[in-house]
């Protein structure tokens, strides 16, 4: 209908002399809009999902980096804990193609170091009379892959004699972008694992709490609401500076998991009862309770497909506050500890102002966090929308 | 509304009571007595121990009792003020917050104070002027916004500060004022300074109110009064502010219960990295050092500023929406 160019025009008069067939008008569905009614709800959340730009650039985006903690050890240039004595401390290099006027390919200049006696500052300067190419596919630092067998070949890495440090060196000349790399691994699963525990939580509580109402209901509201009633991040510290100096790093690493799930579940479990509560009162659930279904079943298999796609959203739009939780810890030195090396950790060395000001590269891990955080929370508005595919 | 404020402060008591219990939990949750590891500590540092000290402590505190004996009395001493003693600082709690519990509640009020006035006429703007350009273009900055966490935010700010202007913009007011007491020219200093945290910590608090307003707008402008309002020729400006404007504005209060936690939450960790003279960097020292009840009347007192914010978030909604102030009265 052109109702908007005709705007403000007079209607012409028009009655239609022949009979009416309302047969007809049902014939007239073409092929795509038969596509579109006899597609599964799946398949509309799809359609829906891939029409936000937005939302499907940082799926793709969050997809690569999450098969990327698969290969670290392949793309990182430098092995995780490989100290470089003499590169202390050493801004980031560029990397160069034209060298004087000709083409050489990707390579990267040397590097002159020198002790500033006044300031005892180290200074490094490119020395341009030495060239080393980059090479691809090319051995490196020794790593054991996955545990199936060891290797020594990475992506790219530099000629022999030469550094490539893309992203400069930390106080112990390890490559900032190779633990970049590394990190990756700790701080997405940890927001992939704490999602997974405050979801099945926020289900199990919220679930109990919807369906049986009453007493039940009443209980976890208010446990809700005191836990709600803390600033989460204070209280995150608190409990993780409880954590025992002795444990394990990778204890320490599901103690913290932990941690983050178990004040993250309260927003989604209220969802989970206010759904419920009225879920329960509809006629499918009745017919169910007749025919003897026990209450498992009946919030297992009748009540939560109906709501999961917007369950599934909203965890998503939780990973990342799991994500900066523990990024915000391990920055302040009460999360990770090294020698598990998460962006949190990495930023932990760039906590004042004097690194900042000297060393301003080590502050770079801000970047991946503030990436993937801002893909994640695209991606949920994205899955947000789409979970309603019939509005 | 006298018994609605009753009833609301009844509810605010059984929360703090089971926000006193898990603190005081965290309290004890390190392994050992803290005398103990404090005896410990000072005999590693090789200074002496005065036994009489200890004895103080040990009595004061009731070391030994049971459990619920000495939550009792950590609760008694808290409802008279005394908050427990620090083992790092070697002084009563209260004496070591002294001015940091005004200057955390100053900045978290300025901060919202902030929140509100960039987000209000945002929302308004971007309710009004839906699918425009310029309503894309707010909700992707707030979006970013919404993103960005504000202690990284402050890392950024501070090496750009540094760069272009040479200058660290950390600290609550000028050096000379520290520690000196309040007067005309401190406070002057601390307003001056107080606008950086109050942007770093409020940007991520802005977004997200900005959409929930945004959506809370739109929701009121479709409504049929509004569409009846304007067939019968009020004016476009008067049939936004006059009544969709004003329920929208309730939920603008009822906010508070939203940012508050987390207004106080970034708080703690921007003051931190920008040194801030607020209880961010004394809590945080306190956890590192197991410095367990310093760290927990802080706790205690963040959680108990987020409780008591929220109430006067709901007192001045039902002041302002006759519904909320009846509802319960009828059900009950």
């Amino acid at each position: 209908m052109s109702d908007a160019s005709r705007k403000g025009a007079e209607l012409e008069h028009f009655v239609s002399s022949e009979p009416f067939d309302p047969q007809l008008i049902d014939h007239a569905v073409s092929p795509e809009q038969q596509k579109y009614y006899l597609a599964s709800q799946w398949q509309l959340m799809w359609w829906k999902f891939t029409r936000h730009r937005l939302a499907v650039v940082s799926g793709v985006f969050l997809l690569v980096t999450y098969f990327s903690i698969l290969i670290s050890e392949f793309l990182a240039p430098y092995a995780l804990h490989t100290r470089n004595v003499d590169f202390i401390f050493s801004p980031p290099q560029s990397v160069h193609v034209i060298h004087e006027g000709s083409f050489v390919g990707p390579f990267v200049y040397g590097t002159k170091y020198r002790l500033n006696m006044d300031n005892l500052q180290r200074v490094y300067t490119e020395d341009k009379s030495k060239i080393y190419r980059l090479r691809f596919f090319c051995s490196g630092d020794e790593y054991d892959f996955w545990g199936i067998g060891n290797s020594n070949k990475h992506l790219v890495c530099v000629e022999k004699g030469g550094t490539m440090f893309l992203l400069g060196t930390d106080r112990l000349g390890r490559d900032v972008l190779s633990r970049i790399i590394y990190g990756a691994r700790i701080s997405l699963t940890i927001g992939l694992i704490g999602v997974t525990l405050s979801f099945s939580l926020a289900l199990l509580i919220g679930g109990l709490a919807g369906y049986y109402g009453g007493l039940v209901d009443l209980i976890t509201q208010r446990v809700i609401e005191v836990i709600q009633s803390f600033p989460q991040i204070p209280l995150w510290m608190a409990l993780s500076a409880v954590l025992p100096v002795s444990w394990s790093p990778l204890l320490i690493y599901f103690a913290i998991t932990v941690i983050l799930a178990m004040l993250d579940w309260t927003g989604l479990a209220r969802a989970v009862r206010s759904k419920l509560l009225s879920l329960r009162e509809e006629e499918y659930c009745l017919a169910a309770q007749l025919m003897g279904a026990r209450p498992k079943r009946i919030i297992a298999r009748h009540l939560l497909p109906g709501f999961m796609s917007h369950l599934i959203a909203s965890a998503t739009l939780s990973i990342p506050t799991i994500i900066l939780g523990e990024t915000a810890l391990s920055f302040l030195g009460l999360g990770l500890r090294p020698p598990i090396t998460s962006w949190g950790v990495l930023l932990n060395e760039a906590q004042n102002i004097s690194v900042i000001a000297l060393y301003p590269w080590l502050i770079m891990p801000v970047v991946p966090v503030v990436l993937v955080i801002i893909a994640f929370n695209f991606l949920g508005d994205g899955l947000r929308d789409a979970a309603d595919p019939y509005k | 509304m006298v018994s609605y404020i009753f009833r609301r402060l009844l509810i605010m008591v059984p929360t703090l009571l089971a926000i006193s219990m898990i603190v005081f939990i965290i309290i004890e949750l390190p392994p050992g007595d803290y005398l103990e590891s404090y005896v410990a500590e000072l005999q590693a540092q090789g200074e002496n121990v005065d036994p009489q000290h200890i004895e103080f402590l040990r009595e004061n505190y009731g070391f030994g009792d049971p459990p619920v004996q000495r939550y009792l009395s950590w609760i008694g001493g808290m409802l008279q003020g005394d908050f427990g003693y620090s083992f790092e600082y070697r002084l009563p709690v209260t004496d070591v917050v002294g001015d940091r519990l005004f200057l955390t509640i100053l900045v978290s009020m300025a901060t919202i104070l902030f929140t509100w006035m960039i987000a209000f006429p945002i929302g308004i703007y971007s309710a009004t002027h839906q699918y425009s350009w310029g309503d894309y273009g707010l909700t992707f900055i707030g979006l970013l916004g919404l993103a960005t966490p504000n202690f990284l935010l402050a890392l950024i700010l501070l090496y750009f500060a540094n760069v272009y202007f040479g200058t660290s913009i950390g600290g609550l007011m000028d050096a000379e004022f520290i520690g000196k007491p309040w007067s005309l020219a401190k406070a002057i200093s601390v307003l001056e300074h107080l606008w950086i945290p109050v942007v770093v910590i409020g940007t991520s608090g802005t977004a997200g109110m900005i959409r929930r307003l945004r959506a809370n707008l739109l929701d009121e402008l479709q409504k049929q009064y509004v569409t009846t309002a304007k067939a019968k020729g009020l004016a476009p400006f008067k049939a936004l502010v006059k009544y969709p404007l004003r329920a929208a504005l309730n939920f603008f209060i009822s906010d508070i219960g939203n940012l508050l936690p987390s207004i106080i939450s970034g708080a703690e960790l921007v003051a931190v990295v920008m040194s801030l003279p607020t209880t961010g960097p004394i809590l945080i020292s306190a956890l590192q050092s197991q410095d367990m009840y310093l760290a927990g009347s802080f706790l205690m007192f963040l959680a108990t500023l987020t409780v008591v914010g929220v109430l006067i978030s709901d007192l001045l909604l039902a002041w302002l929406d006759p519904r909320i102030r009846l509802m319960g009265a009828n059900t009950k």
